[in-house]
């Protein structure tokens, strides 16, 4: 296991770096003068635009801004946005708040998801397993920030029990954005957790328990489920990799400062460095929530052996 | 005092998209203890189906029991309630499967889905479970027990798997136990050997077996009684020795035919002709009569009941026995 772990790690560098490489060409070939758009409407004096030019590396080609910038990388400098902010200190800032939207968003869609998906495994085709199985397929078909709209009407609004956007309200106010973000994946993790649990059901294992005199809460609570849970599980890790990641749409719709509306506005505001900075960052928490959930398979299923 | 277990005149059908799968059509046998009866018949006769609705493990819908009785010492299952039911399973009567690398369950060790007999049906504390279970492994004579105890299923061999499997089946002491060809996924020596554990911890535990076979040659020394199965139906029932001695049903004659003789290396195998009935269409009468050499134009019309033979309490499903076999 320990030569897997780092196997899986060294194995990370080429990813990384060619992950990044690809992301840094792509936001630099993006049209459009940055410095001129820093300016906004305002005259901007040639000698600023030709300091702030210097200072980024502008005029280097493309192969020579990467290098400076990976070497930054190496000494833990994501580089710093147009006003001189680093961006390690963006994501400082940001990280918090996408992880409390990412949180409940995870808590949602784990005890939901997983729940009525026993529910609806345990009696297939019966009453509340259409339910979940259309009401799943509705919110899976439906795109997020209509989700989104429709729950700041409803429950922001209209009853208001929540607020309808911002962060000011304290928890509170990542609850609507939280369930909003996490209710695809609770569609996601329902259905898969229902099929899964069906599949194992008709094991012959699940046989076998009954056989031994069990009881059928048993059978299915302990015996089925365990097998059940080991594609969910590894959704789920895979899926909390991508909720830290931020939520463009959803941290837009509910106007929620995560990492998500940071790489919203670098993009508008052609702020290269702040794009490539975050991105580079996801990158990473992707690559070791990864890693993370392939040693959670090992653990989960004895069956799977790296070595 | 109560026969140990009675199965009278059991009927499973499967109600699929395709039609009414039937697949056990009056099945009637007995079990006492200390004793073997084997149920020998080929692929798709019903074997495992009759097993399993003896155990109360057949799921409902596809399938129903629609007629019948299993009485264990006395007390009719099919209509015990759940929980009682559960009861009985494991503990009175248990069993073991034909493919334990899939009858066991993957992520738990073997010596926790042992123990776990103990734990549940005894409220036996860990250490105490752990402690039986490692002496059943013993029993079954797996090396090692006590390290073994932590593997997991897919880490023994086809063997070992299946002396856990029977392990298990033992935990709780039962009166019954039911094997389902127990070592068809095994090699031959292997077989031997889980044939001859069976053997022993039945002498043992005193326990009355029943075991399930396609194969007559596997349980030829171990069988007291023998029930041939076609199509969901007894078709002969009698003493090992007798059935050997001589057959007295096309089917089993057909059976005995195809299985090659040591002491006859010379002479042809002979596999029944045809093939098994379509369960969803069984023909009327007979249910052998397209693969018989002996049928008579009787046979499409009347099903055979099971008839004495002599006066030994052997019998036979067959209008014209004493004509292909005489007395
Ligand atoms: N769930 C089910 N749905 C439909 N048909 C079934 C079902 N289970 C069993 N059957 C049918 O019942 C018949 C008897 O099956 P059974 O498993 O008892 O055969 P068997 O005698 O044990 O054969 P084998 O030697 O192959 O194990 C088969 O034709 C099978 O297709
Ligand atoms: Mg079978």
């Amino acid at each position: 296991m320990a030569t897997y772990i780092i196997r899986r790690l060294l194995q990370m560098i080429p990813v990384f770096i060619f992950a990044t490489m690809l992301i840094f060409a792509m936001v630099f070939s993006l049209p459009g003068d940055p410095i001129r758009a820093l300016a906004g409407e305002r005259a901007q004096s040639e000698s600023v635009r030709q300091a702030l030019i210097e200072e980024y590396n502008l005029d280097d080609p493309l192969p020579v801004q990467y290098g400076k910038y990976a070497a930054g990388l190496l000494r833990g400098d994501f580089g710093a946005n147009f006003r001189g902010r680093p961006v390690s200190d963006i994501i400082k800032q940001r990280l918090p708040i996408t992880a409390r939207l990412a949180a409940v968003a995870f808590v949602f869609e784990v005890f939901l998801g997983v729940l009525a998906g026993i529910l609806a495994g345990v009696r297939q085709r019966g009453f509340f397993d259409s339910l979940v199985l259309v009401s799943t397929l509705t919110v899976i078909s439906i795109p997020i920030f209509v989700l989104g709209f429709l729950a700041q009407v409803t429950f922001g609004l209209k009853l208001g029990w929540f607020p309808v956007a911002g962060i000011k309200q304290g928890w509170i106010s990542y609850l609507l954005p939280g369930m909003v973000l996490g209710s695809v994946s609770l569609a996601y993790v329902a259905r898969l957790t229902r099929s899964s649990l069906i599949d194992n059901l008709g094991a012959d294992y699940v046989r076998t328990a009954t056989a031994k005199g069990l009881t059928r809460g048993r059978v299915v609570g302990v015996h089925a489920m365990r097998n059940s849970l080991i594609p969910v599980v590894t959704y789920l890790g895979i899926d909390l990799g991508a909720l830290l990641g931020g939520a463009i749409v959803t941290e837009t719709v509910f106007n929620i400062p995560g990492l998500g509306g940071a790489v919203f506005d670098g993009v508008v505001r052609q702020e290269g460095t702040t794009v490539v900075g975050i991105t580079t960052f996801i990158i990473l928490v992707y690559m070791f929530t990864t890693l993370l959930v392939d040693i959670l398979y090992a653990v989960l299923d004895p069956r799977i052996r790296y070595d | 005092m109560d026969p140990l277990l009675v199965v009278d005149d059991l009927h499973v059908e499967f109600r699929t998209d395709d039609g009414v799968v039937r697949a056990v059509n009056g099945l009637s046998y007995m079990v006492d203890r200390r004793e073997t009866v084997a149920i020998l018949g080929e692929s798709g006769s019903g074997k495992s189906v009759s097993a399993q609705a003896i155990m109360g493990l057949i799921a409902s819908p596809p399938g129903f029991i629609t007629k019948g009785s299993v009485r264990f010492e006395g007390r009719e299952l099919l209509t015990m309630a759940e929980d009682e039911r559960r009861k009985v399973r494991g503990a009175d009567i248990a069993m073991v499967f034909q493919d334990a690398l899939s009858a066991l369950n993957p992520v738990f060790s073997v010596g926790w889905q042992i123990s776990e007999m103990f734990r549940k049906h005894r409220g036996a504390s860990k250490k105490e479970a752990k402690k039986s279970a490692v002496e059943l492994m013993e029993l079954v004579e797996i090396p090692d027990a006590t390290n073994r105890y932590r593997s997991f299923p897919h880490e023994f061999s086809g063997g070992m798997r299946q002396r856990v499997m029977i392990a298990m089946a033992l935990a709780l002491d039962p009166d019954v136990l039911i094997a389902d060809e127990p070592t068809t996924a095994l090699d031959v020596t292997v077989q031997a050997q889980v044939m001859q554990l069976l053997e022993n911890v039945q002498a043992e535990f005193g326990m009355g077996l029943v075991l399930i076979t396609h194969d007559l040659g596997v349980v030829a020394e171990q069988a007291d009684r023998v029930v041939v199965m076609y199509a969901g139906r007894a078709m002969e029932k009698g003493t090992i020795d007798e059935i050997f001695d001589q057959p007295h049903h096309p089917y089993t004659e057909g059976l005995m035919n195809s299985i090659p003789r040591l002491d006859d290396l010379n002479e042809r195998l002979n596999p029944i002709r045809g093939n098994p009935p379509d369960l969803l269409r069984i023909p009327s009468g007979c249910a052998f009569r397209p693969r018989c050499p002996y049928q008579q134009p009787d046979c499409a019309e009347v099903e055979p009941t099971l008839e004495f033979v002599g006066d030994s309490g052997r019998s036979t499903a067959c209008h014209h026995w004493r004509d292909a076999f005489g007395e």
